[in-house]
């Protein structure tokens, strides 16, 4: 096995190992009744937030695109989960919750991968800050139509209508237009979190380091050099366009099966932001980063809840110095030599430890 | 001149060819390359012109002409990187009308760049595995389930990666990031990334820029070298003479996206056209 | 005579795009970014210039020079402090800065001026009803396509016979020939996010003279629906950021009257998308080819 090889390796399993970690002290704590209601609360959310980051990190820091529309997919999974779950209940009197939750996230990766399709097609032609410009369009599009979206079910049957409330005598309504996704009953638990999470780093890990992979990552560094090799760019993009979409359906409706109600105002520009800063933050190409991130990123603002004013106002301010100082070669150079008695350290002390064995 | 002659009988080289700038050892086989009136137009501005050039199944061919004379335009033209406006290309006899870069690249055509194109944050190995991309393969979901195709495939691409990266003795560097290489090893990855397409034609935009004699006279030999050991015909663009001299067979000048002269080393460096196009017309008086 | 209302309407509208596109493709043109937290300087623009109007009894067009003023330092420092560093940086670290940036000034614009949504005063600028024939038009709606007039032929002056103005063409066409003939790029640069940043704040109070309700977020959408515009009419191109503007304007406003009040804002941006995907280099742009 090659050097970088062996690296990449120990990264990932690091990956896993702490995501699981962290699941079985938490159960732990949750058995034993050692964790705070608000971080109980917490739990499934930080699962949807991480799943966001990781897979939006495969399409901006592996694809090379900038996507401004990820809650867009996310708003597609929460309602789709919502809508086939509380259709399974009312309708089909499917009363077994997790068999019902498994579908709703089945339903919402599926409605969300169409969606990623649909909009990948026309978007992925397009190039750098269009790219950007247009999926942000998407979003916004797509929260404007789930805006006057109703869907209700009787009498065993799934109604839908657009701009107006059509609804027959005795509806049970699922959507209801600005009012959002309605009467949902909350279903998501830690454990499909978890779950989601490990599909998500299973997914997305074992991408990245395939033949896939490294032609979406080639797209990246070099969109005319892969085109030259025979590297078919569009198709690339597409599939890390379209895996991440699912992935984000699938935690929408994990998010969105974890609370009654799901509005439209949550999945806004803002959200697509947020986890924007997650994956900066975490690092480009950096799947642990992201999943570290995201988790802080989250539990944080909650924990100081004094601070949560300035909570925007510092991501604003980290994005633009984290871009700065990665990007600019002047202040970079500055910063790699004023780490660089802290890296002699790490180094030294790792080769003391290849010698000694 | 008597240099670059004694150079060329140093390196073991196929006969020189004749007049023709189609070798004759290749006289009964379909060209690799045949161009036809190739043209294109800039905005109304005729970057190259009527184009005709024609390369035998193992000949290398230089294309040299002064600055902006439209030399990488007809690379791009080749490699379908810009849609001709007039004329065909084809490769192997097969029109490359209507195809893009990639079924170019798949039907045998490879190339290097003048401003050097690696995937910079990629490591050596996977950019010669980029390469490797439609000659080993495997599905998107063998690789994200790790069945069992994917462990034979990648063992696959990983040992012809270290085989091609070893033309230049390049297999320590596997490893290393590409974009921090020195700029010849960067070139020469370059030209392993393209080899590893399996070409039928190897184009290479200056291939010695930047180099130093030394590695320039190693690159010379080792293009021949590539050229016996993959039977493959080649086409470079270079600013360097005693490399262009030294190794290409037949050699093709453009200027101001005309060819002005086409032929063998020597009767090119006779050829007062080409002179006056290099140097200017000679004052009269 | 709806129909004919809507119209003047959405050129007015179209306006108020057209003068925040002229931000965006005369920066795009020149420094090859798209500065995202252009549309939240047309919100401190209007704050500042609301500032003035109700805290410091400032007259109308007082107001309005202080808020250019305070927008034209405000564009230069951003440029200075956030995308300087940045110039040969990728597009997407430079676009994600200006995202960030976005976000600073809406947060700053939260703490300075708090969420309540402010209601704009009233001006000379939208104090009247005119009526021509049976139309009723609003002051601010003839006063802002008015504006916008003004604006481009001042424009399209200034960029073709001043000296500075073809600093700024040459710098947009090739960087480093410009830099070569002694062009000062960087104060070249500077002087277009001057003049956008001044317009946007002419913008803001048109905006907020239409629209009169302030809060920090009131940029953010006309930002990038002017952003639309520009793709629209061709990104560099100036006549065709007033283009771009006035179609998108007129677009929306049938397309909310005839089609759906709240579809609005998708409509605006489903015209965006099939302008990209059936003419990348919009109406009046030229294409753009990849140096090989």
């Amino acid at each position: 096995m090659t050097k970088a090889k062996r690296k990449r390796l120990i990264l990932n399993l690091v990956t896993f190992a702490l995501v699981i970690a962290a699941y079985i002290i938490l159960q732990s704590m949750i058995a034993g009744k050692s964790i705070s209601r608000s971080l109980r609360g917490q739990l499934v959310p930080i699962c949807a937030w991480i799943v966001m980051a990781v897979s939006l990190n495969l399409v901006i820091g592996f694809s090379g695109e900038l996507s401004l529309g990820h809650a867009g997919f996310m708003s597609v999974g929460a309602y789709t989960g919502a809508v086939v779950s509380g259709w399974l209940l009312h309708a089909q009197n499917m009363q077994d919750t997790t068999l019902r939750l498994v579908l709703a996230l089945a339903a919402g990766g599926v409605m969300a991968g169409v969606a990623g399709v649909l909009i990948g097609i026309p978007v992925l032609r397009l190039r750098g800050d269009y790219l950007a410009i247009v999926t942000l369009a998407f979003g916004e599009i797509i929260r404007s139509l789930v805006n006057v979206l109703y869907i209700g079910t009787a009498e065993g049957r799934l109604h839908l209508s657009f701009l107006n409330k059509e609804m027959p005598e005795g509806v049970q309504m699922l959507v209801d237009g600005a009012k959002g996704a309605v009467k949902i009953k909350p279903i998501a638990t830690f454990t499909a979190g978890f779950v989601l999470i490990l599909i998500t780093l299973v997914v997305v890990l074992n991408l990245v380091n395939s033949r896939a992979g490294r032609a979406i990552q080639a797209t990246r560094d070099n969109r005319i050099a892969a085109e030259s090799m025979g590297v078919p760019v569009t198709k690339y993009k597409m599939m890390a366009f379209v895996t991440a979409a699912v992935l984000a359906g699938m935690a929408g409706a994990l998010y969105g099966l974890n609370s009654s109600t799901v509005v439209p105002t949550q999945f806004t520009f803002n959200q697509s932001i947020n986890v924007l800063v997650f994956v900066v933050l975490g690092g480009l190409g950096n799947v642990l980063g992201s999943v570290i991130s995201a988790t802080f990123l989250t539990v944080l603002p909650e924990m100081l809840r004094e601070f949560s004013d300035y909570r925007m106002l510092v991501y604003a301010v980290v994005l633009i110095l984290v871009m700065i100082f990665t990007n600019n070669p002047t202040i970079r150079a500055f910063a790699d030599r004023l780490f660089a008695p802290l890296k002699q350290l790490f180094r030294g002390k790792k080769q003391a430890g290849g010698d000694a064995k | 001149m008597t240099e670059i002659r004694k150079h060329r009988s140093d390196t073991k080289m196929v006969p020189v060819p004749s007049h023709s700038i189609v070798p004759e050892r290749d006289v009964n086989e379909i060209p690799v390359l045949e161009t036809r009136h190739l043209g294109i137009e800039f905005g109304g501005l005729k970057a190259v012109d009527d184009f005709n050039l024609t390369i035998g199944k193992t000949e290398i061919a230089g294309l040299i002409g002064p600055n902006g004379a439209g030399k990488t335009t007809v690379f791009n033209m080749l490699t379908k990187v810009y849609e001709p406006t007039t004329g065909a290309v084809l490769i192997n006899g097969r029109d490359l009308h209507g195809m893009n870069i990639v079924q170019a690249s798949k039907l045998g055509i490879a190339r290097t760049f003048q401003n050097i194109r690696l995937f910079d944050k990629m490591t050596v190995e996977e950019n010669v595995r980029i390469g490797l991309h439609n000659r080993i393969k495997y599905d998107m979901f063998s690789g994200m389930l790790r069945l069992p195709r994917y462990w034979i495939q990648e063992k696959r691409q990983h040992e012809k990666a270290l085989e091609l990266l070893g033309i230049f003795g390049m297999q320590d560097l596997a490893d290393e990031e590409a974009g921090s290489l020195p700029y010849g090893a960067q070139r020469r990855l370059e030209i392993v990334r393209a080899l590893a397409t399996d070409p039928k034609l190897l184009l290479l935009d200056e291939p010695a820029a930047g180099m130093n004699p030394r590695e320039t006279e190693e690159l010379m030999e080792n293009i021949a070298k590539i050229r016996d050991q993959f039977q493959i015909a080649i086409l470079l663009i270079e600013h360097d003479m005693s490399l262009v001299m030294g190794v290409c067979e037949g050699i093709c000048v453009l200027n101001f996206g005309k060819v002005i002269a086409k032929g063998t080393a020597d009767e090119i460096q006779s050829n007062p056209v080409v002179i006056e196009a290099y140097l200017g017309k000679k004052k009269e008086g | 005579m709806i129909f004919l209302d809507n119209l003047i309407n959405g050129i007015s509208l179209g306006s108020i795009y057209a003068i925040i596109a002229l931000g965006y493709t005369m920066v795009y043109g020149i420094a090859k970014m798209l500065n995202f937290a252009h549309g939240d300087v047309i919100m401190v623009g209007a704050y500042v210039a609301f500032c003035g109007l109700q805290y410091w009894g400032l007259p109308p067009v007082a107001a309005i020079l202080v808020s250019m003023a305070v927008c034209t330092v405000l564009g230069v420092t951003i440029e200075g402090l956030a995308y300087r560093p940045l110039r040969q940086a990728a597009s997407l670290a430079v676009l994600i800065t200006a995202i960030g940036m976005s976000y600073l000034l809406q947060n700053l614009a939260l703490m300075i001026w708090g969420a309540n949504p402010k209601s704009f005063p009233r001006t000379f600028i939208n104090s009247s009803i005119i009526n021509i024939g049976q139309l009723n038009v609003s002051s601010a709606t003839l006063i802002t396509i008015l504006a916008n007039v003004v604006i481009m032929v001042a424009l399209t002056l200034f960029t073709a016979k001043t000296k500075l103005g073809k600093a700024m063409r040459c710098v947009s066409e090739d960087r480093g020939a410009a830099e070569l003939m002694g062009i000062h790029v960087n104060r070249t640069i500077s002087f277009t996010f001057a003049i956008g940043s001044a317009l946007a704040a002419i913008a803001g109070v048109l905006l907020c003279s239409s629209y009169p309700i302030l809060q920090p977020t009131t940029g953010s959408m006309p930002g990038i629906k002017a952003f639309t515009a520009a793709v629209f009419g061709g990104i560099g191109s100036i006549p065709g950021a007033m283009l771009g503007g006035i179609l998108l304007g007129v677009i929306e406003i049938f397309g909310k009257a005839y089609i759906s009040t709240e579809l609005g804002d998708a409509i605006v941006f489903a015209v965006l998308i099939v302008v990209l995907l059936v003419k990348p280099s919009g109406l009046l742009g030229k294409p753009m080819r990849e140096k090989v």
